[in-house]
């Protein structure tokens, strides 16, 4: 089964929050959205959980009660100790008595939530509290599970306990879509999308989105063009987008050539949108 | 200790029976961009606290610019909390001038992002948008340490890169910048890197210091799947990448065997580990990675 928006254009009055957007979520894999503040990630999940009316395109999502969504709020409720959230939700899907004590208990456990299930959700740390949601966004075993920036502004230890379960999702058959600011969590998804301003810069597995990039990234300390360069460390990156005669594409002799990594194809690819179309 | 703009000797801070910094120094120096780390708990934000004259040290010393952080050279310093410090009932403009005048600066003048802004509440504004701001208020009187708690928290790729070519130009001019953050690319960032774990800096220096000896090994399977499921039974710490499985800190021959038991053919190749892998080993305490789960 794969889930899918195709063709999706969203507006919110004047605001073309998604442009033309195509993603396929095939059940088994994870598909991670990246792209910044207003990039259109929130609208694109919220689409194809359906929550969002699309102006354009089409939507194929399975019914709500096979669908599992975490808002990039908390997604639980803060006066209600852990279990009590978790009980809710499986109660909404019908889960009760044995069957819920038993999945509460495994999911608690794969969580490593099970020494806080009596504490309130205002009382967990962010990265708890980002588990907790994500244990209630898969209580009821969902073919779909869309994440929304489940990691943002948690530790790197719960981090890598929230891709263990999304990754334990995917490999128990469950299509995941979710997004994140973080690109080295982008390149361990099979598939990832970078969005840009509503539109899709590139999409593809971390190999494919590395051998479409075109041009040369060169290193320096002083940019040759400075609205093409951006910060590395210690030095800064400059993007040769080539073929297009209207800009200076090649760098010049003696420059040196870097290996981009996907942060540095998704500045390019944005700087080089910026640079040849206005906002 | 000329030179040293912030310091921490042998600093404990208690609370109650529990101890959240336990004897940490360390040292930011003048030009130098010092990226703290560590799981939620380590201590950092304690530890920052301290070194900012917040919070009171139970034991050690703080050293901010020469002296103790008094109120006088705090006023030469400069703060980017996780929560931003800006007022959201204020314009842009009204926040940078209530922040100059309390360090008795110049205001700042707009940079040509920012000018369509100046007259809009700071909470009406994008993330991002609030976070340049924040960055603004914050240097406006050319600080000479700058403390930035996880400044890109959630910004997107070509704005970080902004952010980073702000806190550059701060550290070429002579200020010392001690910066947290979740994001381990923007740890490599960095000059130098301080790991704290459980109140105790554990180690320090460039990224190879810090991943130390720890190692992972990466199984490469056709059934990628069944590998995942069955070592993560064993309780092993998985995680994948791309399709390819990652394991930190484990013993290729002890892999291998859960992995035969199960049925599965794989390869397993021991590589380097990362500084996540560094800190979930940590946090672990030293279990193997095969040990079955508790």
């Amino acid at each position: 089964m794969t889930y899918s928006v195709r063709s999706a254009t969203v507006r919110f009055g004047a605001t073309v929050a998604l442009d033309d957007v195509t993603v396929e979520v095939p059940a088994g894999s994870v598909v991670a959205v990246v792209g910044g503040d207003g990039a259109g990630k929130s609208t694109l999940l919220r689409a194809l959980a359906g929550e969002v009316p699309l102006d354009g395109g089409t939507v194929e999502t399975p019914p709500k009660q096979r669908l599992g969504y975490l808002p990039a709020s908390s997604g639980s409720w803060a006066a209600l100790t852990v279990t009590q959230n978790i009980d809710f939700v499986a109660g909404i899907y019908g889960l009760a008595g044995d069957e819920l004590a038993a999945r509460r208990a495994e999911l608690l456990d794969r969580a490593s939530l099970t020494h806080a299930a009596g504490r309130l959700a205002s009382q967990l740390s962010g990265g708890m509290r980002r588990k907790l949601g994500f244990v209630m966004a898969i209580v009821h075993r969902p073919a779909l599970l869309i994440l929304d920036e489940p990691t943002t502004g948690i530790d790197p230890v719960s981090r890598i306990d929230l891709w263990r379960l999304v990754s334990e999702a995917a490999a128990s058959g469950t299509a995941v879509l979710m997004s994140t600011t973080y690109l080295d969590e982008a390149e361990r998804a099979a598939h990832l999308v970078v969005l840009d301003r509503g539109r899709i810069l590139v999409q593809g597995s971390y190999d494919q989105v590395r051998a479409g990039f075109a041009g040369v990234v060169t290193q320096a300390g002083q940019p040759v063009r400075a609205e093409w360069a951006w910060r590395r460390g210690r030095v800064l990156h400059e993007y040769w987008p080539g073929g297009d005669p209207s800009t200076p594409s090649s760098p010049p002799t003696g420059a040196t050539a870097v290996a981009p990594d996907l942060e540095d194809i998704v500045i390019a690819l944005s700087l080089a949108r910026r640079n040849t179309v206005p906002a | 200790m000329t030179g040293v703009l912030l310091s921490a000797s042998h600093v404990t801070r208690r609370f109650g029976a529990f101890t959240a910094v336990d004897d940490v120094s360390m040292r930011v120096q003048p030009g130098e961009v010092a990226g703290l780390l560590g799981a939620n708990g380590a201590g950092k934000t304690t530890l920052i606290r301290m070194l900012l004259g917040l919070i009171a040290v139970t034991s050690g010393r703080v050293g901010l610019l020469g002296g103790p952080p008094d109120r006088e050279r705090r006023r030469r310093l400069g703060y980017v909390p996780q929560g931003l410090g800006l007022y959201g009932d204020l314009t842009v403009r009204e926040n940078l001038s209530f922040s100059a005048r309390a360090y008795g600066a110049a205001e700042p003048a707009l940079p040509p992002a920012l000018t369509p802004h100046a007259g809009v509440l700071v909470r009406e504004l994008p993330l991002g948008t609030q976070r340049q701001v924040a960055f603004l208020a914050a240097l406006a009187h050319a600080p000479e340490v700058l403390v930035l708690d996880e400044p890109t928290s959630g910004v997107d790729a070509l704005a970080r890169a902004a952010l980073w070519d702000t806190i550059r130009a701060q550290a070429e001019r002579g200020a010392g910048v001690l910066v947290t953050t979740h994001y381990m690319q923007e740890a490599q960032q960095c000059d130098r890197l301080l790991l704290m774990s459980d109140g105790r800096l554990v180690a320090e220096g460039s990224e190879a210091d810090i991943i130390g000896s720890t190692t992972a090994v990466a199984v490469r399977t056709a059934d990628w799947a069944q590998a995942f499921a069955a070592l993560n039974a064993a309780g092993a710490p998985v995680m994948l990448a791309g399709r390819a499985i990652r394991v930190a800190n484990a013993d290729p021959a002890g892999l291998a065997e859960v992995l035969k038991a199960a049925g599965i053919e794989a390869s397993l190749e021991p590589v380097p580990a990362t500084i996540e892998e560094r800190m979930l080993m940590l946090a672990r305490g030293t279990a193997r990675g095969t040990e079955p789960r508790r």
